[in-house]
């Protein structure tokens, strides 16, 4: 009785959805840690649990895979960060509150498959493909293919992980009202200084959401590397894969989740921190 | 300086979107230290010529010169002049002291001396000091006001332009801050050029009104003229309740009003007058007992009566015309609804107005 009261009735009637939620949520992620204590390549949560897959981790090479991963997310990052500013200010710009409705149509490649539209571009880019055919028979030039590059893996996520960026930053640039930037104006600022002192802050939470989001989302990247980047280069995501499949080495492959996890969660804590949850948020 | 030299001069101001012309042939001066404010109903221009005269919108044609020089190309950063946004448009994610000082971190003012003037500033705007490191999402509407106001004095501007800053706010609040913008402008003597919807708020603080119409200077005058003499119709009844009779020019100080099948008298009917109106306030119509106790008099059905605080508003129907008596609340009028009253008024409390 006394706990329905210090719940209060706005908890008790989110507590089904809560319930989902956790369950949904919570349980596979309980089952990974678990499961990352048990002994390599067995299958039984009951038994004794013990740090055996994370010194394994430690002693095997398995961390360039997540340097490449972070690596591949950081560079992908800024690439989108880049194109994207420009991108979501002319929106704004142009279609001033229809514009996170605009950015919505870049969202429709997403209804393909990511694997399909990579290995288009795999024929578009391999050797007697759309591009070097084209520039075989009409020029008579033939130069190497940039298939299985790492420039080719950047490429390939930045495509495929530009909505994620370019939708919250829309969002975040047309928040700021066309007023405040008058006033720095006409308060004396040049373009440069209205930039930097109202504009890039006011759309500093849609900024800093769609660099968290395609981080995240770029951290765990498999498909780029594995179809354009020929598995010259396995990223952390991929060698997951490869110990729940091929290796058959749940517990290992749970350790590397847990891992993962760890660190992109403390890496987005720390930007979280250094850019202050209520301002990210709009306290207003 | 000579305070009587114009300091800002519009000649033939236009501004056209597309086929629609928003602001026509502007043709105004405004004097040095001078209080201006412009009045007009919704849409008819005022923000559009604001804009213009800051340098967020370019005109499409016509002159804006500044003492002289003419300003039409120069942008908004570059001019010596200053708004106060109707959304005040603060930096959110500013405090106050750093909304103020906003346009000095522009000039690369040292910070000491930043902080001392924004503090100054604060200090006759009645903000508190120690509001200077609070966040302005913070402060009451009051008080943004008071900074968004202290924002525009720190940049020093020859002219401050505001377009409806107090229009959120309540009654009373505006009242007082109506009253402190005016302590401002005395005690600064820079020109303010002010926008309202308000001819109330436009009568107790301007020198000058200008009254806009569809994107026209309609007449321009000191309150009082404004008050006591419209020139037009539109300017009359923007001024509040006025009774408004269509009428045509019979003899020199005589009109015809078709609607009552009347003669009116009227004051000196200018030369050239031939259809007009006659526009008579409420306070100057009166209940009378017989034709002789006024110089016109009407014959009508006592409609409805409102209390208005101190004063009583009285509707009288005559034909299909309603008039509006109005009467201190002390000086109540005895009739009952639906009795038949004569109402009456003097010619010279009368005004003959064009279209
Ligand atoms: N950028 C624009 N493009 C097209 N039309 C515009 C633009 N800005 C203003 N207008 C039009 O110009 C007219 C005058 O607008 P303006 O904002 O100057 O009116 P206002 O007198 O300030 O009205 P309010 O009292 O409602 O603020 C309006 O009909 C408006 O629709
Ligand atoms: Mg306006």
């Amino acid at each position: 009785m006394n706990l329905a009261k210090t719940i209060g009735p706005g908890t008790r009637h989110a507590l089904p959805i809560l319930l989902f939620l956790l369950v949904g949520f919570a349980a596979p992620l309980l089952a990974v840690i678990g499961f990352s204590f048990i002994p390599a390549r067995s299958f039984s949560l009951w038994q004794s649990w013990s740090l055996g897959n994370y010194i394994e981790i430690f002693n095997s090479t398995s961390y360039l895979s997540f340097l490449w991963s972070l690596g591949l997310a950081a560079v992908t990052v800024l690439i989108l960060a880049m194109i994207c500013y420009p991108i979501a200010y002319g929106l704004a710009r142009v279609f001033g509150k229809y514009a996170t409705l605009v950015t919505l149509l870049f969202t429709i490649p997403l209804f393909v498959s990511e694997n399909v539209r990579l290995y288009g571009w795999v024929l578009f880019f391999i050797k007697n493909g759309v591009l070097l055919g084209t520039l075989k028979a009409w020029f008579g030039i033939e130069p190497e293919s940039w298939l299985f590059t790492n420039g080719i893996i950047v490429f390939g996520m930045v495509y495929v992980y530009l909505p994620f960026m370019l939708f919250p930053m829309t969002l975040g640039v047309s928040m700021v009202p066309d007023q405040t930037r008058d006033a720095a104006f006409d308060l004396g600022a040049t373009r440069w200084q209205v930039f930097k002192e109202v504009e890039l802050p006011l759309s500093m939470p849609g900024i800093m959401i769609g660099f968290l989001l395609s981080f995240v989302l770029a951290v765990g990247a498999i498909a780029e590397a594995k179809v354009l980047g020929g598995q010259q280069i396995i990223p952390i995501s991929h060698d997951i894969e490869i110990a729940f499949t091929y290796a058959q080495n749940w517990p290992l492959g749970a350790a590397l989740s847990v891992l993962l996890m760890l660190v992109v969660g403390t890496m987005v804590l720390l930007v979280l921190r250094r850019f202050d949850l209520d301002a990210i948020l709009g306290r207003r | 300086m000579n305070s009587r030299s114009p300091i800002l001069q519009l000649r033939k101001l236009t501004k056209t979107f597309g086929s629609f012309t928003a602001v026509k042939e502007i043709n105004l001066d405004i004097t040095e230290g001078e209080f201006f404010t412009i009045v007009g109903p919704s849409g008819s221009g005022k923000t559009t010529l604001l804009r213009m005269l800051t340098g967020m919108e370019s005109a499409t044609s016509g002159d804006i010169l500044l003492r002289g020089a003419r300003i039409n190309d120069l942008p908004a950063n570059k001019r010596p002049t200053c708004m106060v946004f109707q959304s005040l448009a603060l930096f959110p994610h500013r405090t106050v002291g750093q909304n103020i000082e906003f346009s000095l971190k522009i000039k690369n003012v040292a910070p000491d001396v930043r902080k001392a003037r924004a503090l100054q500033l604060m200090a006759q705007l009645r903000l508190p000091q120690d509001y200077y490191g609070k966040s302005v999402t913070k402060c009451s509407g009051g008080e943004r006001q008071r900074v968004a106001l202290a924002r525009a004095l720190a940049y020093d501007p020859d002219i401050l332009f505001f377009d409806e800053p107090l229009s959120a706010i309540d009654y009373k609040l505006r009242k007082t801050l109506e009253k402190e913008l005016k302590d401002i402008h005395r005690e600064t003597g820079k020109t303010f050029i002010y926008i309202t919807h308000s001819l109330e708020e436009a009568m107790v603080m301007s020198d000058r009104i200008g009254v806009m119409r569809a994107g026209q200077l309609v007449q321009v005058g000191s309150p009082q003229q404004i008050y006591s003499a419209p020139e037009t119709k539109f300017v009359s009844e923007f001024i509040g309740d006025v009774n408004v009779m269509a009428v045509t020019a019979k003899g020199s100080s005589i009109v015809h009003a078709a609607e009552f099948g009347v003669d009116i008298a009227s004051p000196a009917v200018p030369a050239g007058f031939t259809a007009g109106h006659l526009v008579v306030r409420p306070e100057s119509l009166r209940f009378i007992e017989n034709r002789s106790g006024a110089e016109n008099c009407l014959e009508g059905r006592l409609y409805n009566e409102y209390v208005l605080g101190s004063r009583i508003q009285y509707q009288v129907r005559v034909h299909d015309h309603v008039f509006i008596v109005e009467k201190l609340r002390q000086q109540a009028f005895a009739g009952q609804r639906d009795d038949n009253v004569l109402i009456g008024w003097d010619a010279k409390d009368s005004i003959l107005v064009t279209d």
